[in-house]
Formats: C-alpha cells, sequence, structure tokens
C-alpha cells in the first residue's frame, strides 16, 4: 500500500512537471501580451507579471493589424473547405465502400497515393493554376487545394465499412435506391465521422501556413497564421504586440478546443499520417 | 426462370456502376486536377531551367539533379533536416510513449492531462514559434532567466537546429501520446497480472510486455513521425532571421524549396528540390518497412 502511495505520487509528479512544460509557453504569451515594452527588456529584476495589465496593447495590435478581416478570411476558407471535404468525402467513401463497380479498387488506388505523398508535391503547380484562375488573395485561392480531401474518403469509407449490412438490404427491399439509400439511411450514421473530419479539416486549415502566404501574400487577403509570420518579422523587439497577436489568434481556437475537446482529439487522432 | 433473377442482378449492378462513378466523380475530379496532374507537373518542371523575364522555360534533362548532387546548400538543408528529425522522433516518441503508459491508469485528473499535453496541435505553428522565439531570447527570454544561463539557443549554429527540434517535441508529444493510449486500449490486462506474479518490475513489464504488444502503434507513428519531421518547415521559416548567423545551418529542404520556388522564382530547380525530398522519404520509409519484420509483433 504505501508503495502504491509512493508510486503514485511519482507519477502524479512527472505528468505535473509535463503539464507545467505544456503550460507554461501559453502563460508566458499571455503575460507577456499585457507589459510594456520595457517591462519586457529587464531582467534585474525579472518582470513576470506585469505591473499594470497594458489592456491597451489589444487596441493597438488591433489597429495595426486587421484582425477582424483576418479572421474573416480563416473562417471563409475553414468553413468552405470543411463544406466541401465532407460533401465529397461523403459521397466517394459510401461508394468506395458500399457499392461495387468497375474501375473502383484503381481509383481507391488513387486515393491512397495522395495520401501518402508529401503535399510540398502539389504545390508549383497548384499556385500556377490559382494564378492563371486570377483567384490570388482570394478566399477562393485559400480553399482550392483543400475542395476534396483524400484523408476525408479514406476516413469516411471507415465509417460506412463499420456500418451493418442489413440496414441497406432492408432500405432495399423497401423499394430506396441507391441515392436514397445513402441519403436517408446510410449518411445520416456517420455523422461523428463528418464531424472528425471537419474539425481535422478545420484545424489543419488553420494551422497552414505556407500555402496562404503563397497565394495570399496580401496583409487583407490571408489568413491569420500567414499573417503572424509577416508581423513576426516586422515587429522584432515588440514582445508585447507580438505576443498579443498569437494570443489573438489561438484564443478562439483554443477556447473550442477546450469545450469539444473529446472530438478534437479524435478527429485529429484520427488523421495518422497527415500532419 | 433462370434468366430473371440474373437479369435483375444486371440491372443492380448497372446501377451501382453507374451511381458508383457519380458518387466519386467530384473526389477524383479534384484529386486528378489538384493532386495526380500537379505531381507529374513537378516531376516534369524539375527537369526544366525556369525562364527569366516571360521567356519560356529550357529544357535542360538531368541538369537540375546534377547541380542538387553538387549544390552545399541542399546538402546542408537535408542534413539539417535529417539532424531535426533524429532529435524530434525518438525523442517525442520515448517521452509520449512513458506518458501513454502512466495515463493508461485509472488515474484523477486523466482527461485533464491528456487535453494539457494535446493543447499544441490545435495551435497554429506560426503562433508557436513566436512564443518560442520569445522564450529563447537570449538577453530578456524566460528560460535563461530563470535558468541564469546565457545560452543563444536560436542564433547560434551549433544547437539552433536542436533548439527548433525542441519546440517539435513539445508541439507533437500529445498526439504521439494519444495514438500510443489508443494502442494500449487493446493490450489485455492479465499480460500484465501474470508478469506481476512472476515478479516483473514496471521496467521490465513496459519493455517485454508493453512495447512489444503496441509494436504495430509505434512503427505507425515512428513511420507518419519521420514523414512529417523531414517537411518541417514552419517552425524554421518563423524562428530565423535573414539575419541569424545559424540560418545556413537550419534551413530544412522544404524551406529551401520555398525559398527556391516562390522567392526566388526559379520553379524548376524548387521543383528537383521538391522532388529529392520526396525520394529522400521514399528511401527512409521503405528501410523502415523492411527493418519492421525484426521488431514489430503483428498479432
Amino acid at each position: 500500500m504505501k508503495k502504491k502511495i509512493i508510486s503514485n505520487t511519482i507519477i502524479y509528479l512527472i505528468l505535473i512537471f509535463v503539464s507545467v512544460t505544456m503550460l507554461v509557453p501559453f502563460l508566458w504569451m499571455f503575460l507577456t501580451a499585457f507589459k510594456t515594452v520595457a517591462e519586457t527588456m529587464q531582467v534585474d529584476p525579472f518582470v513576470i507579471i506585469p505591473r499594470v495589465w497594458q489592456t491597451q496593447n489589444f487596441g493597438n495590435v488591433i489597429k495595426a493589424m486587421d484582425f477582424v478581416r483576418l479572421y474573416a478570411n480563416t473562417l471563409g476558407m475553414v468553413g468552405l473547405r470543411i463544406l466541401f471535404a465532407v460533401l465529397t468525402a461523403t459521397l466517394s467513401g459510401y461508394a468506395f465502400a458500399r457499392l461495387h463497380f468497375k474501375g473502383k479498387n484503381a481509383m481507391f488506388a488513387l486515393v491512397l497515393l495522395q495520401m501518402m505523398i508529401p503535399v510540398q508535391i502539389f504545390i508549383i503547380p497548384q499556385y500556377v493554376m490559382v494564378s492563371k484562375l486570377h483567384l490570388t488573395n482570394t478566399i477562393m485561392g485559400l480553399v482550392f487545394p483543400g475542395v476534396v480531401s483524400a484523408f476525408g474518403t479514406f476516413l469516411l469509407r471507415q465509417a460506412y465499412l463499420q456500418l451493418p449490412k442489413d440496414l441497406e438490404e432492408a432500405a432495399r427491399l423497401d423499394g430506396c435506391n441507391i441515392p436514397q439509400t445513402f441519403l436517408f439511411v446510410m449518411a445520416p450514421l456517420t455523422k461523428s465521422a463528418m464531424v472528425a473530419l471537419g474539425i481535422f479539416t478545420a484545424v489543419f486549415a488553420y494551422k497552414d501556413l505556407m500555402w496562404p502566404m503563397i497565394v495570399c501574400p496580401d496583409n487583407r487577403a490571408t489568413t491569420l497564421a500567414s499573417a503572424l509570420a509577416k508581423m513576426n518579422g516586422q515587429y522584432q523587439q515588440k514582445y508585447p504586440e507580438l505576443m498579443m497577436a498569437a494570443l489573438i489568434s489561438c484564443v478562439p481556437m483554443i477556447i473550442l478546443y477546450i469545450i469539444f475537446q473529446k472530438q478534437f482529439i479524435e478527429g485529429i487522432a484520427t488523421s495518422g499520417s497527415k500532419l | 426462370m433462370n434468366t430473371k433473377p440474373k437479369k435483375k442482378m444486371s440491372a443492380r449492378q448497372k446501377s451501382e456502376f453507374i451511381w458508383g462513378w457519380i458518387f466519386i466523380l467530384p473526389t477524383m475530379l479534384g484529386l486528378i486536377v489538384l493532386n495526380i496532374y500537379p505531381m507529374i507537373d513537378t516531376v516534369i518542371q524539375s527537369f526544366y531551367k525556369t525562364g527569366d523575364f516571360g521567356k519560356g522555360n529550357v529544357f535542360v534533362g538531368l541538369k537540375n539533379y546534377e547541380k542538387v548532387l553538387g549544390d552545399a546548400e541542399v546538402w546542408q538543408a537535408l542534413w539539417n533536416t535529417i539532424k531535426y528529425a533524429i532529435v524530434e522522433v525518438p525523442v517525442s516518441v520515448v517521452i509520449a510513449l512513458l506518458l501513454a503508459v502512466l495515463l493508461n491508469k485509472k488515474l484523477k485528473g486523466r482527461s485533464a492531462f491528456r487535453t494539457i499535453f494535446f493543447l499544441p496541435m490545435v495551435v497554429a505553428p506560426a503562433a508557436i514559434a513566436m512564443v518560442w522565439k520569445w522564450l529563447y531570447n537570449s538577453n530578456f527570454g524566460l528560460i535563461n532567466n530563470l535558468l541564469h544561463i546565457k545560452v543563444n539557443w536560436i542564433s547560434n549554429p551549433q544547437i539552433a537546429i536542436y533548439s527548433i527540434a525542441v519546440i517539435g517535441i513539445w508541439s507533437v508529444l500529445g498526439y504521439n501520446m494519444v495514438l500510443f493510449l489508443a494502442g494500449l486500449q487493446e493490450v489485455p490486462k492479465d499480460y500484465y497480472e501474470a508478469a506481476e506474479i512472476d515478479g516483473a518490475n514496471g521496467f521490465n513489464k513496459l519493455m517485454h510486455i508493453t512495447v512489444p504488444l503496441i509494436s504495430p502503434t509505434i512503427f505507425f507513428v515512428i513511420v507518419t513521425r519521420i514523414i512529417g519531421a523531414m517537411q518541417v518547415f514552419d517552425l524554421i521559416y518563423m524562428m530565423i532571421d535573414l539575419n541569424n548567423p545559424a540560418w545556413k545551418k537550419t534551413e530544412s529542404l522544404v524551406f529551401l524549396f520555398y525559398k527556391y520556388s516562390f522567392e526566388q522564382s526559379k520553379k524548376g530547380y524548387g521543383a528537383t528540390v521538391v522532388v529529392v525530398l520526396l525520394v529522400v522519404i521514399l528511401i527512409l520509409t521503405v528501410i523502415q518497412l523492411i527493418g519492421q519484420k525484426k521488431w514489430v509483433h503483428y498479432e
């Protein structure tokens, strides 16, 4: 018993130590965001908590960077990518899992191929297409590589494979044709896979840096991540404002994550290779 | 009598064929336009020199590849990328595995710990890199001031890439851990009970029961993490300014690809770099697929 208490204490100490390591950078981001530049440049004594909380940092950053616009762009991209990915992947996932037709295996091989290849291979031609279509600095340009999702197709196929066969049979006997069976019987049963795909799509679109930097170099057309990158280069030593900008761009995502943590963790963890 | 059901079958087959193709059509069209064609086009472009000032591209055969093989910057970038991966992948896998084993017990606050460890996965690497750059600041950063040391974490060319790898580990730890936790759920409890009767300690149980039993998960995590680590870009791009003395010792292959293709508009040469990256990743993956026979146990 005594041994158990000691080992549990050690386990907790390790877990708490790691938790602190994970949280300190976020805490430091938060504290710095409300300091003065002078406070961040002071080492003796080293300032941990701002003496006076500089709430005007928020206003200054909002004025310098049009965060409303950046949020609108990011949300627009994320929303459209979720819509397209869930829609196309639901259709193709069902067909790959439940229908038998010639050419299916060859097409599914292409889906798997896309999943296994580093995304950088696609970027130059994708960029050339976007600029030929005059979609640079637009939301559709941001959405472009994400209108279909090979990973989503794979994920939804898995979800349909797990559904019992008799459901479909019953629907068929009741006179449902294929689209009706799909729409009214099967698709509603894969909601959790759709949610997982939606979250996965949202998180990775929001985190992506290279694509928005390439297609939307304009500060007013780009996403949060790529605007942060630009700001990072311009505000060399103004750490309070940099941290405020970082804070503004990640707090909503963190709040969503805390509310929907189970779905977030499942949605991202099912992704495996696509990081 | 015989023909009727057969005919019915073929009507069904016909309808499955038509609807099957209609259902996959949007996805396949998208994949072909957005991925299959670009992949082929990138390979083709790697045989061309991008024309200057609106002049057309010039076919140069294997010249780009010859140039890559003789390009010290590419070799350095490959070496930097490998150094990053060699630190990030094993360290994050080992720590994540240990954490998963600890969390795989009935503990109070288990899901809170899981949520905290996973947190960096939902934050943009751009924001993460900004904070770490500030933590690493040699004069005013938290790390140096807390430990009373003076280390140039990201401007010393000797250590900068490892400092960046630490951020990579910190970012991906919780993700690896969640995958291991899923694997651990499938390990039957009685194995441990039997081992305990035989007097096995925690470390013995880990090495002789846990690791072999979840070796397929470990293998999957290592393969996918190496692929991910070989593509490192965001953290390096954010951490290293143009005037950082560690610049040359931290550039990754994807960074070079970005620089050539989009900052210098040498798309042909950029394409060559990314094809080289693909080949390197392919080789590493094949080596692991062969090597797995020695240590991965599938039931």
